[in-house]
């Protein structure tokens, strides 16, 4: 089946199965590798990436529900920036600052779900932070740091 | 893990829709959000043949007063639910149980329609819609037909719909802003229900203490003729059958019912 | 930026540095084995393995032809296909017993669900998916043991050849003498329970064999040259022949040691048809067949005085090693030397057997053998403070060994290099405000709360670097100035997210003054560097990061008689000039010579290998606060205050992320994780639907309480760090859980503490 994707900013048009996963398509029909598969269950959040600015997780919705839709991976993030800094997105600068990032294969989606979170909430509180990020897993950071990373990066962003 | 092939239908319309459920029969199923469906296409516990999407469906999302009812159109999803106005001021209940549905990314693609019909006994919003005494709107081949909530939940994932209806519409009763309460028991915060209890206007429903969800009827009938709230709650196991597994046995999620009920009707008291 | 500047005004050493490796990993995402792009995988097959479903069986019959016939298949190999492999693989250790070795593809039998049976190669993954389930494979069912005690019984073999399923044991039988003249003697089986290490990024590799006959195997992994070793001979070809290369590692936790029998099968399936193979797991089958960890019962019997007094301990272990021998087998090795941890017990006993069951095997998991004994010892101090009815803090002051400088050696015989315990439980304490804690605690009580409080403690030593099997724990590193004025730092660690990239960099350019932008790291190519320990075990600081200072400091040495020939001086009269990156002549600032420059006629490298005295032991000490709902059972940890004490701290941004990570996977196995199997062997926690990961909603933030002690053992003063935070903090929470609901008659509760296991314990207390 034919898809009309907007892929960080760019207008594509695809043939693709109808069981295509979107993080499949992203990852090997359009080359971006960031998005990363960690479960088979809708449970890790490593996959998350904005499908018309809201968070989702791609692993889990068909490359053929996102056509005529827009969606922006971590490869995308710093051009939908209106400041970068350090050459990042606010979001992604907060976790570097803050080592919100140990071997990086949940970063992609805790970046992208952060980045929708900030979006929902532009001042959420720790605990805040924690229930909205609770579908992304990290397994190397125990957390902590990635709650630093969003509180710094909500305030990078105010 | 990766679905198996299936031919993938969108549908235009929700007579088109039904015409798809017609055609192919059992082999078709309904794609709304997706989030229960498409796991367990990934897991193969799942393998439609067909795949009827169905949110493309224009106008199919709604949230509005229609009389004495809030009408909300079945593909309304979990994070819309929660951030309606018109809910908050009419049907607090439907709002407050989404946000416990799974985690945001989850809520930006779930569905009302989708989890109600899929009737997961350990879904939150099925309990919602029982204790909100909802109307469930179905629209098959021959028309639309209203199906009483308390008519719905027919069993382990089974409901009243035939296999070529679709859930387009859910009904529910004014309140105003009423006190509500859902009491979910959880291993994890966004995992499933190992029970929930949900509570408004004196109505108590609960999840994932039977093959559906089920209204406490004792808990109920005690509340109104004036029992307090210890004594109407110690009511709330009677007439459930919970599963005994990893979470725990049927005596701890009956004893766990009863807690949670006291607990959800002292909130709104 | 502020961290960088300090490089300008003095040392760089300890100071917070923000990871190098960081900008590309947060817009462009790290490359993954599975984001690997390279020639030589052109035209790759992909891989799918077939797994039992079934605990354990004979293999009657195999048929691929469904599987042969459907769209993309390439081959479908089966243990009796696949070509050039041995006959038989060899245990990972020698001592082990050869017929517990697993097979590369199970043979006539089956002994786990989730053990390769064949494996598919498709053109693409969708098309294996499809494939693998037109394999169908017959099993005649054998009796199942899951149990370990069962095991031990004896009544099912998992190989009847051998005779036993005791894949390994060790220590004497128990004497009751031992505890003949003890007031008090508690005794008491504790559970440490068989966790998943699931890291975020599963097993993958990508197999590419030349024309020249050599493989080469980009593969995810904690360390290159092991799993070269171990590849070549399972493969049976010579060493020289394969070449690890490991991309970024998404985790590994100790389960990425080596080569898994699915990699070695993915490497000879693609010799064997002649096109490179990639494959990369399941989250499933990550939770079915990467190797498990921790799974140990453990029997503990304390005796002491009535004063506090701790006269002797015993610990007796059976551990669960899963269906084939791995390193799981030999954890209680550990475990057992590690039994009296911090305490100055008199008489110290321990004695171990390992068993195979039709489980998955058990191998490394953070921390892997000292957690197990941490929390045993933790466990039992605490049940003996409640048996005789004094504060846990009391029993422990009462019991610590003293501050030593000099190193020591234990009841179990290890040497402990330096330590200060009853320093850190004061530190730990006072940070938590352990007093106000016990009152409000007793506010609680009293008041009759829902929410009761739970205060938990541990005092912990543990062991890290402990090297290879023979010889002294050592490492080597490469630097090399190039004529640009940068430099190279070749490693034999292998991070995987513990940013060596910065950590190595900095230890190089506080020796040269190279700026650390300007220093590459390389690690994980083992035809780029033969030699290297890998990054597990808690070594990589002390013992690779001592490698690039000795390196780093030996090539200031080289280039000062390079130096002295140039300027025409004595070398002994030249110094480091780290702004500049240079040596000079003393006294005379103006008139000196760059590295840089002197790398311009030859090249400017050292290679050292750096050896170190033994193994160190990092302290520490852990306050966790629970909250338990005694109406549901449910436990909610709300504080952990943490010292961590790992000698000299080099890059306290990075150590205190270590420590995090630490503390979180110790917590989680307190509260929530586990794997579980039905007594048929099927396993229960097959998706991260099941197999509950901690989340950020069941933890806090943490409290960190800074403490370093240095060792003499290496030039940093640094022991390992990457296990502390788990060994410490999974006693503490498991104890502040069980003290929540102490004054109920609770004495003890295993891991995880659910809520219907505390909520079980807390009703059997009542009716007891």
């Amino acid at each position: 089946m034919q898809v009309s994707i907007t892929v960080n900013g760019t207008a594509r048009t695809d043939d693709v199965p109808p069981r295509l996963l979107l993080a499949h398509y992203l990852r090997d029909t359009c080359g971006l590798p960031a998005t990363n598969i960690g479960c088979d269950t809708t449970s890790c959040g490593a996959c998350t990436v904005l499908l018309d600015g809201e968070s989702v997780k791609s692993c889990t919705v068909l490359a053929v529900q996102a056509d005529g839709r827009a969606v922006t991976t971590l490869e995308g993030l710093a051009g939908t920036a209106d400041q970068l800094e350090d050459g990042m997105h606010p979001v992604q600068a907060a976790f570097r600052a803050e080592h919100g990032l140990q071997c990086g294969f949940c970063t992609p989606g805790m970046v992208m779900a952060t980045t929708a979170l900030l979006a929902e909430n532009p001042n959420p509180d720790e605990q805040a932070v924690r229930t909205a990020l609770e579908g992304n897993i990290c397994r190397c950071t125990g957390y902590h740091n990635i709650v630093r990373s969003v509180l710094r990066a909500a305030e990078a962003l105010r | 893990m990766i679905p198996a092939a299936f031919d993938y239908v969108r549908a235009g319309s929700v007579e088109e829709a039904v015409s798809a459920l017609a055609e192919h029969g059992d082999d078709a199923k309904l794609l709304a959000g997706g989030h229960s469906l498409l796991p367990m296409m990934k897991l193969r516990l799942a393998s439609p043949a067909v795949l009827v999407d169905v949110t493309r469906i224009p106008d199919a999302a709604y949230v509005r007063v229609e009389g004495d009812a809030v009408a909300i159109g079945a593909l309304t999803r979990h994070c819309d639910l929660m951030t309606s106005d018109v809910l908050a001021a009419e049907a607090p209940l439907l709002p407050l149980v989404a946000g416990f549905v799974g985690d945001p990314q989850i809520r930006h693609r779930g569905t009302l329609g989708g989890s109600l019909a899929h009737a997961d006994p350990a879904g939150d919003l099925p309990a919602a819609a029982l204790a909100s005494d909802a109307t469930l709107v179905a629209q098959g081949p021959g028309g639309r037909r209203e199906i009483p909530v308390a008519d719905f939940f027919a069993g382990y994932f089974e409901t009243a719909l035939a296999p070529d209806e679709m859930l387009v519409e859910v009904r529910v009763p004014r309140t105003g802003a009423a006190k509500v309460a859902y009491e979910k028991f959880t291993r994890r915060s966004h995992d499933w229900a190992i029970v929930g209890v949900a509570t408004v206007a004196g109505r108590v429903a609960l999840t994932n203490v039977g093959p559906a969800p089920m209204r406490a009827d004792a808990t109920e009938a005690a509340l109104a003729s004036g029992a307090s709230i210890e004594d109407a709650a110690a009511l709330a196991a009677e007439g459930t059958s919970p599963v005994s597994d990893m979470h725990g046995d049927s005596a701890y999620r009956q004893h766990l019912t009863r807690v949670l009920t006291r607990r959800a009707l002292s909130a709104v008291a | 930026m502020a961290e960088v500047a300090t490089q300008t005004r003095g040392s760089i050493l300890g100071t917070r540095v923000a990871r190098i490796e960081d900008p590309a990993f947060l817009t462009r995402g790290a490359t993954y084995t599975d984001d690997v792009v390279d020639d030589r995988l052109a035209g790759a097959l992909r891989a799918t393995f077939v797994r039992s479903p079934i605990a354990h069986a004979r293999i009657t019959s195999i048929d691929t032809s469904d599987a042969l016939a459907a769209d993309g298949v390439v081959a479908v190999l089966t243990a009796a296909d696949l070509a050039g492999v041995p006959e038989t693989q060899a245990p990972p250790m020698p001592f082990l017993p050869a017929p517990m070795a697993q097979p590369l593809l199970a043979k006539d039998v089956v002994r786990f669900v989730g053990e390769p049976v064949a494996v598919v190669l498709t053109d693409d993954a969708y098309q294996g998916e499809d494939a693998a389930e037109l394999v169908a494979v017959d099993y005649d069912p054998l009796p199942v043991v899951v149990d370990v005690r069962a095991s031990l019984a004896g009544e099912v073999l998992l190989f009847p050849e051998h005779g036993s399923n005791v894949a390994f044991a060790n220590g004497a039988p128990s004497s009751d003498d031992t505890f003949a003249g003890c007031e008090v003697v508690v005794r008491r089986e504790i559970v440490n329970q068989r966790v998943a290490p699931a890291p975020l990024e599963v097993r993958a590799c990508a197999a590419a064999w030349g024309e020249d006959g050599r493989l080469t195997l980009w593969l995810s992994n904690q360390g290159a040259q092991g799993a070269k070793a171990a590849l070549a001979g399972a493969l049976g070809c010579e060493p020289q022949q394969v070449r690890v290369i490991t991309p970024d590692v998404g985790g590994g936790f100790g389960a990425k040691v080596g080569a898994d029998t699915d990699h070695v099968v993915v490497a000879a399936a693609a010799r064997q048809v002649g096109r490179p193979v990639r494959w990369i797991e399941t989250r499933s089958e990550n939770l079915l067949a990467m190797t498990h960890g921790r799974a140990q019962v453990q029997t503990v019997t304390i005796g002491g005085r009535r004063d506090g007094t701790i006269e002797a301990y015993r610990l007796e272990i059976v551990q669960d090693a899963g269906a084939y021998v791995q390193f799981g087998a030999v954890l209680p090795m550990l475990t057992s030397l590690m039994a009296p941890g911090v305490y100055a017990i008199p008489t110290v006993e321990t004695s171990f057997s390992s068993v195979v069951t039709n489980t998955t095997p058990v191998a490394a998991y953070r921390g892997a053998g000292r957690p197990e004994a941490t929390a045993a010892i933790e466990r039992a101090v605490d049940l003996f403070a409640a048996e005789i009815g004094l504060d846990p803090v009391d029993v422990r002051v009462r019991n610590l060994r003293p501050a030593f400088t000099e190193p020591l050696t234990t009841q179990t015989g290890a040497t402990y290099d330096t330590g200060d315990y009853p320093a850190a439980l004061q530190k730990v304490l006072a940070a938590a405000d352990y007093p106000a804690l016990r009152r409000e605690q007793a506010a609680r009580r009293e008041r009759g709360d829902a929410r009761q409080l739970g205060i938990g403690l541990s005092v912990y030593v543990e062991i890290t670097g402990a090297g290879a099997e023979s010889g002294p724990p050592s490492e080597n590193a490469q630097v090399e100035v190039h004529p640009d004025g940068s430099a190279t730092v070749l490693t034999g660690t292998s991070p995987h997210g513990q940013g060596h990239a910065t950590a190595w960099a900095m230890l190089a350019s506080e020796e040269l003054g190279i700026p650390i932008e300007r220093i590459t790291v390389q690690w994980g190519d083992t035809d780029l560097i033969p030699e290297g320990g890998g990054t597990m075990g808690s070594r990589s600081l002390q013992q690779g990061g001592a490698a690039v200072t000795q390196a780093a400091r030996e090539l200031v040495e080289l280039a000062k008689q390079r130096a002295a020939d140039v300027l025409e001086v004595d070398p002994a009269d030249l110094v480091l000039d780290r702004a500049g990156a240079r040596l000079t002549v003393a006294g005379a600032p103006g008139s000196g010579v760059t590295f840089a420059a002197l790398a311009e006629s030859e090249p400017l490298l050292v290679r050292s290998v750096f050896s170190a005295p033994g193994p160190t032991f990092p302290f520490g000490a852990h306050v966790a606060v629970a909250e338990v709902d005694v109406e549901t059972g449910k436990a909610e940890l709300r504080r952990l205050v943490a010292l961590d004490d790992a000698g000299t701290v080099l890059n306290p941004l990075l150590a205190e992320g270590q420590r995090h990570g630490g503390l979180a996977q110790g917590a989680a196995q307190a509260l929530v994780e586990e794997v579980l199997y039905d007594p048929d062997g099927n396993p229960m926690t097959t998706t991260f639907a099941d197999y509950p990961i901690v989340t950020m909603t069941e933890l806090p933030s943490f409290e960190l309480v800074a403490s370093e002690t240095p060792t003499t053992y290496n030039p940093l003063g640094a022991k390992g760090l990457g296990e502390a935070g788990t060994i410490g903090a999974t006693p503490a929470v498991q104890n502040a859980v069980i003290d929540a609901v102490a004054h109920l008659g609770v004495r003890h509760i295993d891991m995880p503490t659910t809520s219907y296991r505390v909520w079980t314990a807390i009703n059997e207390a009542s009716e007891g």
